[in-house]
């Protein structure tokens, strides 16, 4: 082994509690699978295995999920994995790819720019202009490899990538062949290849996948944190990581504030006040636990840099405002109305009913 | 070869099952069942074909034995109830449900079709209904043996051990095998009955006792007896209690008189508790498993689909084939012998659903749940309602006639107030027996009411139907006003079913009714539905004042509605055409007086403020609501003449279309035009602006003005004419002193001065008490 990478793939990391439970593993796999559906299942929730091998949790969430996940790829069917920024999509993506074929770095980054080539196949054009087309000046892509050899490939945002581009997947994921027309050939994936793709379901300005594309998926939607404190520990815990990238001081006095803001971002995603007493409506942003993350974070370069280094309402209400306030005129409104209605009413907001009311007039 | 259990044994005194002794071997079959288990269903129905019993004795109230005949007729179709009621108190009421894959129901059935005699063995209602009001405290004492079960073979979830240990078992063959599955049960319970006694069912023991009873009568009579119970009561009835103990155990319980019949029920409500204990979750999914010849995970899937289409979701053949490979992969893996309904909705969300919970949601409404709703053919004896409203008919002296007649109430008498209330709770019930209308009397205060009384033959079969809803006039007015709240889908549906719920005297929706009113105001986008609902809601707000009913609830959702308006009101304003603005015109009167009438401070203000906000807005807002809104202001003394007329220079200034000027006018002046009479500054503005139109647009213009003039009392047109042929130079102090034709000049101040204590009387101390008239009043006495 060379140098440390800064971040080893799942696959690397995560080697000994793999072979421990394809050791214990004793159900019946599909065809090139590392370990059975049952055993990649607890490799992402955990468990703890006959020999007393103690496999670490991957994924907290829904049991369900995971289960309905690994049974899509069971049952040769392409997954895609929905949820708002930061749900871990990627993160389960990575784990079920590496537990089920041992490979996780077969991956496409979607983005607006990704051509078709990236999914298909490149050519190598001093290959290609010497001996004209052939099998070896071919280039294959990460999918072509996976069809290939039997392995998950994964595409990372798929709705990023341009409606036709998008398309190429089609033929792939329901004839399951890959044609290569300048050649007369095609590649035919060999069973064991699957595809996880995982997408944003909320973001504004996304290709939204074609009725064919989308029917040839199982879909999964991976949610929110469960509770408050669930999302007020990641928010601090990533808070922190940011800050002291970027020379913030840490503050351990802002998680009142923290949690407000994770708190107003609950409610008005949830529609619901978190008594459950209430009904609020829902603003068109995402509010994703991302964006409450950026918000404190923007707050505590304020504080820092203009305050008195303490993070009170009034460095977080303007980015709230910004974060909620997408639409310019009917999100003002629900801003509005859950200001009057619930936030003046609460024991202890005050000061931060005060800052939004003079942000947001 | 029988593994039945039989009578005179203990079921738990040996491990496995109990043989049949030599004497009388299968007098007595017990089937224990679990209520509305399909499979236990299917089983005894294998049962009852096989064993073929001469009798057969269910768990139910005793009292339905008249009655059962009825299930042998067509109109009878599940989910239907036994519904039994004390006589001289209808509210006290408990129901045994049946529903189509119920095991009591084929029992019953499977007897009726054959002739064979149905008995109803449980403990008569007459005294479980007595001692109802001590089973109350039980609460959560009671164990649920399917929980203990289900725990103990290590699943989390009762439902879900249910499925897999007994709906999922299709191997019930001919002969002994019928009756393997109540063996295996009653095993169980057996065990479990030893470790929890009566698990906290504290009538049990007597209840056991009865049914003790009534099975030996049984067995004395007949060579084959099948016994049809909760699974529970298995070991109870086959233990060897004597017949001396059992009556000893019966003797000086309290009773009251009862009355039984048939009632259609539900597929929701069968998910509540009922005289068979906890109800269950998923009746369609169960009826489906009970119904389904074959293949019931394909079966269902394409259900699904079909459910999804007719919602206009791209559902294809393809998407079922998959959702099934899902489900029953799922199932593998989670190492159950079948997909159940946890597996089934995993994979509907993941491939035909998007992942999303909105369709899944209405899936589990109309499918997992169901909307099936039972009949009852008219032989059936009267349901409890019927007799409630007879009684209140009685002492409210308000007989049913054919013949039409009016009804003028005064609610401050006692009967008559009860009248009114009666007859708005049977509105609420869809028994349209009175019909409201506008009070003969002349004064027609808070305090009166007008009816059209008249009773149609066809009512009477609406009280029955109504019946569903509970067993007295107001349980059921109640139930039905909040299941109306639930299903309402516009907010003014739920303000005037608070309003109703409030006249019908119905505190008990009033809970739900808010939650919903406030859950729907919170979340409804469009000000113009707020401003519909707020008027009826303050009214609601008032007339529970009025009539001293706690409106504490209904005054905060009023505010909060005002609240919303308020912020909602002045962006919704902005770009609208002109039919929107004549609407939107309407709320801001409506809200205005709403809010004027709910007499609170806080929204009074705000919308005050929003008031002035439209008022002084720019051209993006319609001139008829900018003029309203001004107008609405100097009523109400918010906004002085100066600033009033400052309004009406700039929008009627040459730089305003004169399109949106006339319709300032028009927002301004409608509704009265004294003001011009009295304000020579505002009609001289108006009269300049008129003649300044320039000729392409005054013949657009001209309609407009036509209109708003149009609306003015004759003589108010009158003396305006006559002040602008005189001239604006005739304006200012001559005017009222030269005066209108056929009265005096000048004004005579003695006489004018004797009119103002009378005034004074009219407006009470406050001098703002109508808004109207004081801006009048204070015009003509200055």
């Amino acid at each position: 082994m060379t140098e440390q990478a800064l971040r080893p793939h799942a696959e690397d990391a995560f080697a000994e509690e793999l072979a421990a439970l394809a050791a214990a593993d004793d159900r019946p796999r599909p065809a090139r699978w590392n370990l059975s559906p049952w055993a990649v299942a607890t490799y992402l929730l955990g468990g703890t295995l006959p020999d007393g091998t103690v496999i670490s949790p991957k994924y907290v969430g829904p049991r369900r999920i995971v289960e309905v996940a690994v049974s899509t790829l069971a049952t040769d069917r392409a997954l895609l994995l929905l949820g708002v920024p930061g749900t871990a999509k990627t993160w389960v993506s990575e784990h079920l790819a590496a537990a089920v074929s041992g490979d996780s770095t077969l991956l496409v980054q979607g983005t607006a720019g990704t051509p078709e080539e990236a999914i298909r196949y490149g050519w190598n054009y001093s290959q290609l202009l010497a001996h004209g087309p052939s099998r070896d000046a071919l280039v294959p892509g990460p999918v072509m490899r996976a069809m290939s050899g039997g392995r998950v490939a994964r595409v990372e945002e798929l709705t990023r990538i341009p409606a036709d581009v998008q398309d190429t997947l089609i033929t792939i994921l329901s004839e399951k062949t890959l044609p290569i027309p300048e050649l007369g050939e095609e590649v035919m994936a060999v069973r064991g290849f699957n595809l996880i793709a995982t997408a944003n379901d909320r973001d504004r300005g996304v290709n939204d996948l074609s009725s064919a594309l989308r029917r040839r998926f199982n879909t999964v939607v991976l949610p929110l944190p469960a509770t408050v404190e669930d999302e007020v520990d990641i928010v601090a815990r990533r808070v922190d990581q940011i800050g002291s990238g970027i020379d913030l001081p840490s503050v351990p006095e802002g998680t009142d504030e923290i949690r407000r803001v994770v708190t107003v971002f609950r409610e008005l995603r949830d529609g619901i006040t978190a008594d459950g007493r209430t009904k609020v409506k829902s603003p068109s942003g995402t509010l994703s636990t991302a964006e409450a993350i950026s918000v404190v974070t923007g707050g505590l370069a304020l504080s820092a840099h203009f305050g008195d280094g303490v993070l009170r309402p009034s460095d977080v209400a303007a980015g709230i405002l910004g974060a909620v306030v997408r639409d310019p005129a009917a999100d003002r409104v629900i801003w509005q109305e859950y200001l009057e209605s619930v936030v003046r009413e609460r024991d202890g907001w005050k000061d931060f009913y005060r800052a939004c009311r003079e942000v947001t007039v | 070869m029988s593994t039945a259990l039989r009578a005179d044994r203990t079921a738990s005194a040996e491990p496995g099952p109990v043989r049949g002794s030599g004497s009388c071997p299968e007098r007595l079959q017990l089937l224990g069942v679990r209520h509305h288990g399909p499979g236990s269903a299917r089983a005894v129905r294998g049962a009852l074909e096989w064993y073929e019993p001469q009798v057969v004795l269910v768990e139910g109230p005793p009292e339905a034995d008249a009655v059962v005949g009825i299930a042998a007729q067509e109109g009878l179709r599940p989910p239907v109830a036994l519904l039994a009621h004390a006589v001289d108190d209808p509210a006290r009421a408990a129901f045994w449900p049946f529903a189509e894959f119920s095991p009591e129901w084929v029992a019953i059935r499977w007897a009726v079709s054959r002739g064979v005699p149905v008995r109803f063995v449980d403990l008569p209602a007459a005294h479980s209904l007595a001692l109802r009001d001590q089973a109350a405290e039980e609460g959560d004492a009671r164990i649920d043996p399917l929980a203990a079960l289900a725990g103990a073979a290590g699943y989390d979830d009762p439902e879900r051990w249910w499925e897999d240990a007994v709906e999922h078992r299709t191997d019930t063959g001919a002969g002994g095998g019928a009756l393997a599955p109540f063996a295996v049960l009653a095993e169980a319970m057996g065990a479990l009955r030893e470790a929890y006694a009566d698990g906290g069912h504290r009538d049990d023991p007597v209840r056991e006792a009865h049914m003790r009873l009534r099975i030996r009568e049984a067995t004395r009579e007949y060579d084959r007896t099948a016994v049809v119970c909760g699974a529970w009561h298995v070991p109870a009835l086959a233990c060897a209690a004597t017949a001396t103990a059992d009556r000893q155990a019966l003797k000086g319980l309290p009773r009251v008189k009862a009355e039984i019949t048939w009632v259609p029920w539900t597929h929701r409500r069968l998910s509540r508790r009922s005289g068979y204990g906890a109800g269950i979750d998923s009746p369609g999914w169960y009826r489906h498993l009970f119904t389904a010849p074959d293949r019931p995970l394909v079966r269902w899937m394409t259900t699904v689909a079909g459910l999804l289409r007719d919602e206009d979701r791209p559902v294809s053949s393809a998407h079922v084939i998959e959702a099934v490979r899902l489900a029953e992969t799922l199932a593998a893996m989670r190492g159950r012998p079948l997909a159940g309904l946890g597996e089934t909705m995993d994979a509907v969300r993941a491939v035909l659903c998007d992942g999303s919970d909105v369709p899944l949601a209405l899936i589990h409404d109309r499918l997992v749940v169901g909307d099936e709703l039972g009949e009852v053919p008219d032989t059936a004896p009267a349901v409890p309602l019927a007799r409630d409203l007879a009684r209140q008919q009685r002492s409210l002296r308000l007989k049913p006639e054919a013949a039409e007649r009016e009804l003028d109430l005064d609610l401050r008498r006692d009967t008559d107030a009860g009248r009114s209330r009666l007859l708005h709770r049977l509105a609420l019930l869809g028994v349209h027996w009175g019909e409201p209308t506008r009070s003969r009397t002349a004064n027609a205060g808070t305090f009166r009411e007008s009816w059209r009384l008249r009773w149609e033959p066809e009512l009477a079969v609406r009280v029955a139907e109504a019946g569903v809803w509970g067993t007295t006039v107001e349980s059921a007015a109640t139930a039905k006003a909040e299941d109306t709240a639930m299903g309402a889908a516009q907010l003014a549906e739920v303000t005037t079913l608070a309003e109703r719920c409030l006249l019908a005297a119905l505190p008990g929706a009033l809970p739900t009714v808010m939650r919903v009113l406030a859950d729907r105001a919170a979340l409804d986008a469009d000000v113009g539905h707020l401003a519909q609902a707020l008027p009826a809601l303050v009214r609601s707000v008032r007339y529970g004042d009025v009539r001293g009913t706690d409106a504490g609830a209904l005054r905060e959702v009023a505010e909060g509605v005002a609240l919303r308006v308020c912020v909602g009101l002045p962006p919704a304003c902005a770009h609208l055409d002109d039919a929107g603005a004549v609407e939107m015109r309407g709320h801001l009167d409506a809200v205005h007086t709403a809010i004027g009438l709910l007499a609170a401070e806080p929204p009074r203000e705000r919308w005050t403020a929003v008031l002035t906000s439209l008022a002084t807005r720019d051209s993006a807002v319609p001139g008829a609501i900018r003029g309203r809104a001004a107008r609405l202001l100097l009523d109400d003394g918010q906004l002085d003449a100066a600033r009033a007329e400052w309004l009406m220079g700039l929008a009627l200034s040459p730089g305003t279309a004169p399109r949106d000027a006339a319709g300032w006018i028009d927002g301004f002046l409608s509704g009265g035009g004294m003001l011009l009479i009295h304000d020579e500054r505002l009609l001289a503005l108006v009269d300049g602006w008129l003649s300044a139109v320039p000729d392409e647009a005054f013949t657009d213009v001209l309609p407009l003005v036509r209109r708003t003039f149009a609306e003015f009392e004759p003589g108010v047109r009158r003396t305006l004419g006559e002040l602008v042929r005189r001239g604006p130079q005739a304006a200012g102090r001559q005017a009222a002193a030269a005066g209108a034709a056929g009265f005096g000049e000048g004004l005579d101040a003695a006489r004018a001065d004797a009119v103002l204590p009378t005034l004074r009387l009219l407006l009470g101390p406050h001098g703002h008490g109508d808004q109207a008239a004081g801006g009048h009043t204070e015009g003509s006495s200055a």
